[in-house]
Parts: structure tokens; sequence; C-alpha cells
């Protein structure tokens, strides 16, 4: 139970494989909880976590692993918040709206030309106004560069569910896209 | 192939994440189709333009700093340092320092988990409030847990061996939620208290006597159990061993 000398190899095992992750923990987590205060928590949860748990971790890629610590925390922070506002606790376990499924018919979009580049903070604003479930699919995907399997493994879902939820992520995105582009 | 199969599917292409045999349907489909193929270019110029962007973001060299110190180190043998490493911000960080808590234990409060065990376990059996779900099959307790605790704890039903399950309760010790799994040997109840701990190493049981119950504390796996009964010592010494054999093979 304490934390004995004998750790420090384990330590120092734990922080040259989980460390170099912190910027992705971290990414992650800003999208998510959407305010760097408790994302900077999280983050520090999740090494808490990670490193308790590190003994059971099987090998095979780090980051997926922590990624997936990393939303359970802000799992557990959604539902603290839920106590204080109206339901946002199960956001990251949200069901597929009604047919969006993988089969489901494709919706009608006329703006199908290339979308404009915009900068990075705008992307980054209309990332963060997506709902829960597909703003945590198109981050893991885009910027943490998960794999399909890694995000299905990570948020618990099937891989068409992924696949489903990134093609309506970035159907939503490159609405917001278009509508930002009218705007400007 | 539907526009509407197509529709996933191009973003799987998008990605590289496509089989030959798809990619081939695919672009089959595209080629007699211009909406599909019109989405095909919109999404990829889309994929392009957020990966030609900056959306990472970096972690603030103070949240660096904290996290690295929390971890033991050459220069770091203090469990005070340990501590104090984590810092204390919001809510999350006030729960995480209740758990560090229990890891950072010293002999006084190895000392003072017992006595709470003690109380939780006479609270169990005086307040009516020893399940929270009533069940004497594994398959229901176990996943009762989920969500109410960091810890997935072994629920092992040792009816065969004596000793039947009744259930599962969630409890607090030194603070901290723990599951409370509970048996019954003829009239006595066995409360087994299991909590996250760091070692994984396999430390031999310990058998004593508290305030007339027994206890036993063993640790497997990651995680520390604290049996506690009336039942004689022999007995309690018997629940552990079985439960521990039973384990093994789950």
């Amino acid at each position: 139970m304490q934390f004995e000398i004998g750790d420090r190899g384990k330590a120092e095992r734990f922080r040259a494989a989980a460390l170099p992750y912190l910027d992705d923990v971290y990414t992650l987590a800003r999208y998510l909880l959407k305010n760097p205060t408790d994302a900077e928590d999280a983050a520090q949860e999740c090494y808490l976590r990670a490193f308790r748990h590190f003994a059971t971790f099987r090998g095979g890629p780090m980051k997926p692993w922590l990624l997936a610590i990393l939303r359970n925390v802000c799992k557990d922070e959604f539902a603290r918040r839920a106590r204080f506002s109206a339901a946002q606790a199960d956001a990251l376990n949200e069901a597929e709206p009604k047919n969006e499924g993988l089969w489901a018919e494709a919706p009608r979009s006329p703006e199908t030309e290339a979308v404009q580049r915009l900068d990075g903070e705008t992307i980054q604003r209309l990332i963060s106004e997506l709902p829960t479930a597909f703003r945590e699919t198109l981050v893991l995907r885009e910027i943490n560069d998960l794999s399909y399997r890694e995000i299905a493994d990570a948020t618990g879902v099937p891989v068409g569910t992924v696949m489903s939820r990134l093609a309506r992520a970035r159907e939503m995105l490159r609405t917001a896209w278009q509508a930002e582009e009218a705007s400007a | 192939m539907t526009c509407g199969e197509a529709e996933t599917l191009l973003h799987a292409l998008i990605d590289g994440e496509l089989d030959a045999g798809h990619a081939r349907q695919i672009e089959a489909h595209a080629a007699q189709c211009r909406r599909c193929t019109a989405q095909l270019l919109s999404y990829r110029s889309l994929r392009q333009a957020v990966q030609g962007a900056d959306l990472r973001y970096t972690a603030p060299a103070a949240l660096r700093r904290n996290i690295d110190r929390s971890f033991p180190s050459e220069a770091l043998t203090n469990r005070r340092m340990f501590l104090k490493g984590l810092g204390v911000g919001g809510l999350v960080s006030a729960a995480a320092a209740a758990s560090v808590a229990l890891v950072t234990l010293n002999q006084e409060s190895e000392e003072s988990i017992v006595t709470e065990a003690v109380s939780a376990h006479l609270r169990s059996l005086q307040a009516e409030h020893l399940v929270d779900v009533v069940s004497t099959d594994r398959h229901t307790v176990k996943p009762w847990f989920n969500g109410r605790l960091d810890v997935a704890p072994p629920v092992i039903d040792l009816t065969a061996q004596g000793f039947t399950l009744i259930g599962g309760r969630l409890d607090y010790i030194n603070g901290r939620a723990v599951a409370a799994i509970v048996y019954r040997r003829r009239v006595h109840i066995i409360n087994l208290f299991v909590a996250q701990s760091m070692g994984s190493a396999l430390q031999s049981p310990r058998l004593e006597s508290v305030q007339g119950f027994n206890v036993r504390r063993w640790t497997r796996e990651g995680l520390n159990l604290l049996a506690i009964s009336d039942i004689n010592s022999d007995e309690l010494e018997e629940f552990g061993r079985k439960f521990e054999a039973a384990s093994v093979s789950h």
C-alpha cells in the first residue's frame, strides 16, 4: 500500500512512457471540457489514475490508453457538473440520434464544393460547438490521430459507430464551416 | 452501393481505413454518381484544411511540472513531496488528493483503516443497510459497481464453498469509496472491502483481531482486500483462501 522506494523504477518507466502524450491528453481535455482550468485538473487526475493502473497496463499503444482514462475523468467531471446544472451527465454516452446510423439515407446538402481555409482559432471554436460524442470522435481522429480501432476501444463503442459519428461530425463541421465562410 | 452507404464509407476512404474491396466499391459508385464525387472532394478539402491548421493545445508548463513532480524520483523520496506535487486546484484535484491519501498511508493510518472497517462493518449490520444490490448472482453484483468506483472488484460466488454471496454495497473507508461485497456464513455476516492499491505484489495475508472481530487483509492484482466478520479466525482464513483460490480460476 505504501509508496515504496521500489516504486521508483516503476515511476521512471511510467514517466518515460506517458509524459510525452501530455499535450494529447491536455488537448482532448480542452475540447471535451471547454475550459482551461478544468482541463488542467482533468489532465492531472488522468496521470494520477494512469499511474495507479500502470501495473495493469498490458502494453500496446500508450496514447489511446491514456486518452481512454482522460475520457473517464471527463465523464466524472460532467457528472459533477450535472449535479449543479441540468443534465449533461451521460453526454459522452449519448445514444446515436435516430436515423443517423451507418446505413441511414444521405441527408440532402447541396453545398458540396471545396471549403476555404479558416484560421486555427476559428476551427477550434467550430469544433468545440459540436455535440459531445461527435466532437470527441472528431478530435480523437483529426487531432489525436487515433485509428478507428483505437477510437472504438477508447470510447467503448463499435467501429461502425465510430464511422457514423465521424461522418456526422464532419457533416456538421462542414455546415458550420460554410456558414462561417458566408458570414466572413 | 447506395449513396447512404457511400456517404459513411467515403470517410473511411479519406482516412485510409478502408480495405481494398470496399475502396473499389466506393470508387465505382462515385464514378457514376456526381453527388458522391462532389461529397468526396468536399470532405477531402475539409480534412486537408483541418489537418493543415494547428488545432492542438499545449499543456501549460506549470501543469507539466506538477505532473512530473507527482511521481517519486531520485530527488523526491519523501512521500510528503508526492502529495505536495499534486497541487490542489479544483474539484478534481481535491478528489485526487483524497484518493492519494489512502495510497500514502503510514503505519498509523493502516490501523485507522482497520478501525474504520470495523465501524463500517457495524454500520452495515445495524442500519439495515447491509446491501445496495441484493443478489446471489455475481453477474448482477459485479456490474452494479461499474461507474460507482474506479475499481472493478472481484465478485466471486463461494456458495459451494460454504460462504453465500448475498450482495454488494458502496461504503466509505478513510473517506474513500470502496466496494463492500457481502457474504453469509450460517448466521454470520462477512464484509469484504475492496479498494485500489498501488503495488501489484501479493503481500502475505495478515490476520488480526480488533474489537472482537476478526480481520483478514491481503493484496492481489493491485487491489487491497479486507475481510471482516465475527466468525472465528480459522473460518475467516478459510474464506480468504477459498476466495483467492476461486479468483485465480476467474
